[in-house]
């Protein structure tokens, strides 16, 4: 090693606390990159190859009933490739061992030969017997919240009768990667299944004997998805056909395309974040060490080493750090992917996703690493390159202190003078203080953006199950029903009051911008059901038209007072106009209410219900669930316990880690940010400090000087970094502003006080650190060296 | 391009004829014409040199003394490549200095010129003899560190940091750094302004050796005048401008001096 190497890293172990809080910082930065990148890669490529390998479907489409013969007319649209007809029903289900009864999808599967679309990738077992009607495969994740085995049985009701189904196999599906019952948000694996059985069983049972009730179909390469969705609609109005859609609007396509999203802004954010804090700090570092090597400089240069030299002495000292963090942070990438692919485990059901490393993402991660830390130093590098031998010679002069704006105006005396050297040290360096103060606010607003999610989150789940969903259970008919019927359910043991509701599935059209969603007639005095905004106010029901999510007024590009086209998807699909009268700040999906007797009066129809939202008594809610599940009418039974439930186990949990996560950052910045100044400071004024050690000052006064200006840095910067925070907070919101989820702007006093708290704690740490070298100072050595 | 440096070349020696009082004698390693240095500070023009015409010639040992802030530094600095003069012409041998791009001067300094700095200047995280070897590897016809700290009789302190070394001996280090290229020219800016004077006495002895065993060109800036006993030829200087020089009949050894 040359002696200008050898001279690089002892010069980086002399200043290894400073240069290990740098790493650190820049390591979460390519931790996060690394995080996000390559998870936002392995779910686009596990999705990718999944869809491709198992043949999942582009387009799909259920109806009431339409004749095998039908397929050969859908395979002759242009475009299309595969058609795969089938029947899928939902039944009611009993697991042996739970009192509690589930719901399921029960899926056709061809006797002869395997599904064209929508393959099944098979985890154990075997395929089901030709010929047998007790059979079924069960999905992965049923079974495993189910502890359901292979040659268990479950019962289920199919069209009325119980019957004794036996797991000969179980199975995932491209189809149900995000395995969730239609209308949820999120996933209840032990109270939803997936279930596949043969044909002709379930032709027999549902008396749909050479006729199909679902749809599948693969687009050859160039296809238009529009079209053939018009062309699809078309031929199977006639059948009952709710219109079809493609992928983006398939549940668990869409949960997933969802979360690569989330990925996609991450891998943006947090990076970002990290990477400027490090490269702030390094710039604050190298701009001091290059101050204090100036007469080094000048020696080396007058030596006879070139200015490329010299600048590519300091670069290296860069990159040295850069390297550091690299190797800390991306195995911390690297570790958190596994966490989080955990995480995704119980969310996301793939035959088998792991979290892959891509050679280029560690190369993005390198690059932009180094991209921050030479941005951050290369004005300082450039200054020592740029530095004349001949003046580097002399030592710098020295620094310019004025009169602060306190004395200015005339407030001088009142302040001791300690105070003054602290405020006119501050105010000399008017930049660095402020990114200093930027810095320890960004670890505020870090640690506020972490909870924020936390208590975005918490108030969602507390304003959907106790401002929205005032009921208990909600059931669902198997077709629209006599309002009678509902009223029975009323007397039913347990039941304290029961409203009933009307569901329709349309589409709106304004334009050439059309949305399926499914419009929800309740009562305008309703008790169970609350429509509020996401501040908790409620909106009133307008007596007529249609009350719409904020988010779906968006997308239609309409307001209140214009008229959407309204085309049911249901029925004689009657084509009707319709007015937005209001709309409604809610947090998830793209919602539509309207007055149930005005829904009536739109479709043209008697007292119908499809449904009910029940308050029950808690001492008969498993009673009554169990009877409601073997009502006939009914065809759906949800409980809200059970959402309650399933948040605490997936999402819930999911956020304690990312927060502690988030903590841990937030740590390493404030620390990193906090530990940096109070070192560059003592380096920059242990010569002053030590002359006012020997004039008699006391360690505590000279402590106060140098952790006083740190001090000030930080409690300026708790304000600033809670209101940024807030920012960040709300820019998220903004990111995340989607279909499915929409996060209210909600942030606790606690995450407030929590941030301010913690960053102080590690500020008064680090402080603490510095102090300790502040007294082992030694006064003669610092006088008598030349600064 | 040829054609004018041969010009340059002729009128060099026919001002060096002319003005130099032994240069029919001998060979001038510097010669230096006309050279103004001004310092914009601010709103204030600093004339650091005002039109200094001067001649080292090979071997020779100079003093160059004056008051603070009379310019030698900066003429010093000029001669060794650190810093260009405003106006006026400096040749090294046949070569113009003044003419030379920042790459050149590098080269100049790194192969030609060994310099020694009143605050020493060592690098402090490297021992002795690497802060030698920093020179010895860039340099083309270098002694190894070891023989250039044995040359200022530092061989057994060449482990040691700078911390670990009196002022002295991180001086002599110096010097060691600074012959350690077998430069053609020393330039010593004030090597004993922060030593007391035994020490300073051992510093200017190891400068003498090396002018004396080396033949290197040795100029040292100093404003103490004892030290001009020593030296070949003694240059006056004062606001910027020569103002007189004297050459000693007979030389003093630098273990006589006495301050």
């Amino acid at each position: 090693m040359n002696s200008l190497n050898r001279k690089l890293f002892r010069d980086l172990w002399q200043m290894k606390g400073q240069a290990v809080a740098i790493a650190l910082v820049m390591s979460c930065g390519i931790a996060t990159f690394v995080l996000s990148r390559s998870m936002l890669h392995s779910l686009q490529l596990t999705q990718d190859t999944y869809y491709q390998r198992y043949n999942f479907a582009d387009v799909f489409a259920t109806l009431k009933r339409a004749p095998e013969s039908l397929t050969e007319r859908l395979a002759e649209i242009p475009g299309v490739g595969q058609v795969q007809t089938r029947i899928v029903v939902n039944v009611n289900l009993s697991v042996p061992g739970f009192d509690e009864p589930a719901s399921g999808k029960l899926i056709s599967l061809p006797e002869t030969h395997r599904p064209r679309l929508n393959q099944l990738y098979f985890r154990q077992g075997r395929w089901l017997a030709p010929g047998r009607d007790d059979e079924v495969l069960a999905s992965e994740a049923f079974s495993l919240a189910n502890d359901l085995h292979v040659g268990d049985t479950i019962s289920a009701v199919i069209n009325g009768r119980q019957k004794k189904l036996r797991i000969v196999g179980i199975a995932l599906s491209p189809e149900y990667i995000y395995e969730i019952k239609p209308g949820d948000l999120l996933p209840d694996n032990e109270h939803f299944g997936v279930f596949w059985m043969n044909h002709e069983a379930l032709s027999i049972a549902y008396d749909l004997d050479g006729a199909f009730n679902d749809l599948s179909i693969s687009l050859l390469h160039g296809a238009s998805a529009p079209e053939v969705i018009q062309r699809v609609d078309d031929l199977i109005e006639p059948y009952g056909g709710l219109g079809s859609y493609d992928r983006e609007d398939q549940l668990s396509n869409k949960f997933l395309d969802n979360e690569i999203e989330q990925n996609r802004n991450m891998g943006m954010f947090a990076p970002t974040i990290f990477l400027a804090v490090a490269a702030f700090l390094l710039n604050v570092v190298m701009t001091r060490t290059i101050n204090t090597q100036r007469e080094q400089i000048a020696a080396l240069k007058a030596f006879g080493y070139s200015n490329l030299e010299v600048g590519g002495h300091y670069l290296k000292s860069v990159l040295l750090i850069v390297a550091g963090a690299l190797l800390v942070g991306i195995p911390m990438g690297i570790w958190f992917g596994g966490v989080v692919t955990e995480m995704y485990a119980k969310l996301f059901h793939f035959p088998e996703f792991t979290f892959r490393i891509y050679p280029s993402v560690l190369l993005g991660a390198s690059g932009v690493a180094m991209t921050a830390g030479v941005l951050g130093t290369i004005g300082s590098i450039a200054r020592a390159v740029r530095l004349p031998p001949a003046e580097a010679m002399r030592p710098e002069s020295p620094t310019g202190y004025g009169p602060t704006l306190l004395e200015r105006l005339g407030l001088g005396r009142l302040v001791p003078p300690v105070a003054l050297m602290v405020l006119r040290q501050l105010e000399r360096h008017p930049l660095k203080t402020m990114l200093s103060t930027i810095a320890i606010a960004l670890a505020v607003s870090v640690l506020v953006l972490g909870n924020y999610m936390q208590d975005s989150v918490n108030y969602m789940m507390a304003a959907q199950f106790h401002w929205v969903q005032r009921y208990d259970m909600s059931v669902a008919t198997t077709e629209a029903v006599a309002d009678r019927a509902i009223y029975e359910l009323g007397s039913m043991p347990g039941v304290l009051l029961c409203e009933p509701n009307r569901y329709v599935s349309v589409r709106l059209r304004a334009g050439s911008r059309h949305r399926r969603v499914g419009i929800l007639g309740i009562r305008s005095d309703s008790d169970l059901f609350g429509l509020v905004n996401m501040d908790g106010k409620p909106v009133p029901l307008p007596p007529g038209g249609l009350l719409v999510s904020q988010k779906l007024a968006e997308i239609l590009d309409v307001g209140v007072g214009d008229w959407v086209q309204l085309e049911v998807l249901q029925g004689k699909k009657p084509i009707r106009q319709a007015m937005i009268a209001g709309t409604l700040q809610d947090f998830a999906g793209l919602s539509v209410y309207m007055e149930i007797d005005a829904l009536r009066q739109l479709m043209r129809e008697g007292p119908v219900v499809t449904g009910a939202h029940l308050l029950v008594d808690p001492k008969f809610q498993t009673a009554l669930y169990r009877e409601l599940k073997e009502t006939p009418l009914i065809s759906a039974v949800t409980v809200k316990q059970h959402a309650i439930d399933s948040f605490d186990k997936t999402v819930a949990e999911n956020l304690r880690v990312m927060k502690s996560i988030n903590l841990l950052f937030a740590c390493i910045i404030a620390i990193g940010v906090v530990y940096n100044s109070a070192r560059i400071s003592l380096s920059e004024r242990s010569r002053e400090l030590a002359t006012l050690r020997v004039v008699g000052f006391t360690r505590g006064e000279i402590s106060a000087i140098l952790l006083g200006e740190l001090a000030v840095i930080t409690l300026a910067a708790i304000p600033v970094g809670l209101v940024c925070g807030r920012f960040f907070a709300w820019w998220m919101t903004i990111a995340f502003d989607q279909e499915l989820f929409r996060f209210p702007l909600v942030i606790s006093q606690q995450t407030y006080a929590f941030a301010a708290a913690v960053v102080l704690v590690a500020s008064t740490a680090s402080g603490l650190v510095v102090r300790r070298r502040l007294d082992e100072l030694d006064l003669v050595a610092v006088l008598k060296s030349r600064e | 391009m040829a054609g004018r440096a041969t010009g340059d070349h002729f009128s060099r020696k026919l001002l060096t004829a002319m003005t130099g009082k032994t240069a029919t004698t001998q060979e001038s390693v510097f010669a230096a014409r006309k050279i103004t240095k001004v310092y914009h500070m601010g709103e204030v023009d600093v004339h650091a040199l005002r039109g200094v015409d001067l001649d080292l010639y090979r071997g020779e040992f100079v003093v160059l003394l004056g008051p603070s802030g009379s310019g030698k530094s900066t003429l010093l600095n000029i001669l060794g490549g650190l810093d260009s003069p405003s106006s006026g012409t400096v040749f090294y041998g046949d070569q113009q200095l003044t003419d030379f791009d920042d790459a050149a001067l590098t080269r100049y300094r790194r192969y030609h010129v060994g310099f020694v700095f009143q605050f020493y200047n060592l690098i402090p995280s490297l021992t002795a003899r690497e802060n030698v070897g920093l020179i010895t590897e860039i340099a083309s016809n270098p002694m190894t560190p070891s023989e250039a700290l044995a040359m200022v009789d530092l061989a057994d302190r060449a482990d040691h940091f700078p911390a670990q070394l009196s002022g002295g001996e991180q001086q002599r280090v110096a010097i060691a750094r600074a012959v350690a290229k077998r430069p053609e020219v020393l330039l010593c800016d004030e090597p004993t302004g922060a030593l007391d004077v035994q020490t300073g006495v051992l510093v200017l002895e190891v400068i003498q050796k090396i002018n004396r065993e080396l033949g290197t060109t040795t100029a040292v800036i100093t404003h103490n005048a004892v030290i001009a006993e020593m030296a070949d030829r003694v240059i006056h200087l004062s606001g910027g401008k020569i103002t007189g020089v004297e050459t000693n009949t007979t030389k003093r050894e630098a273990a006589e001096l006495t301050w």
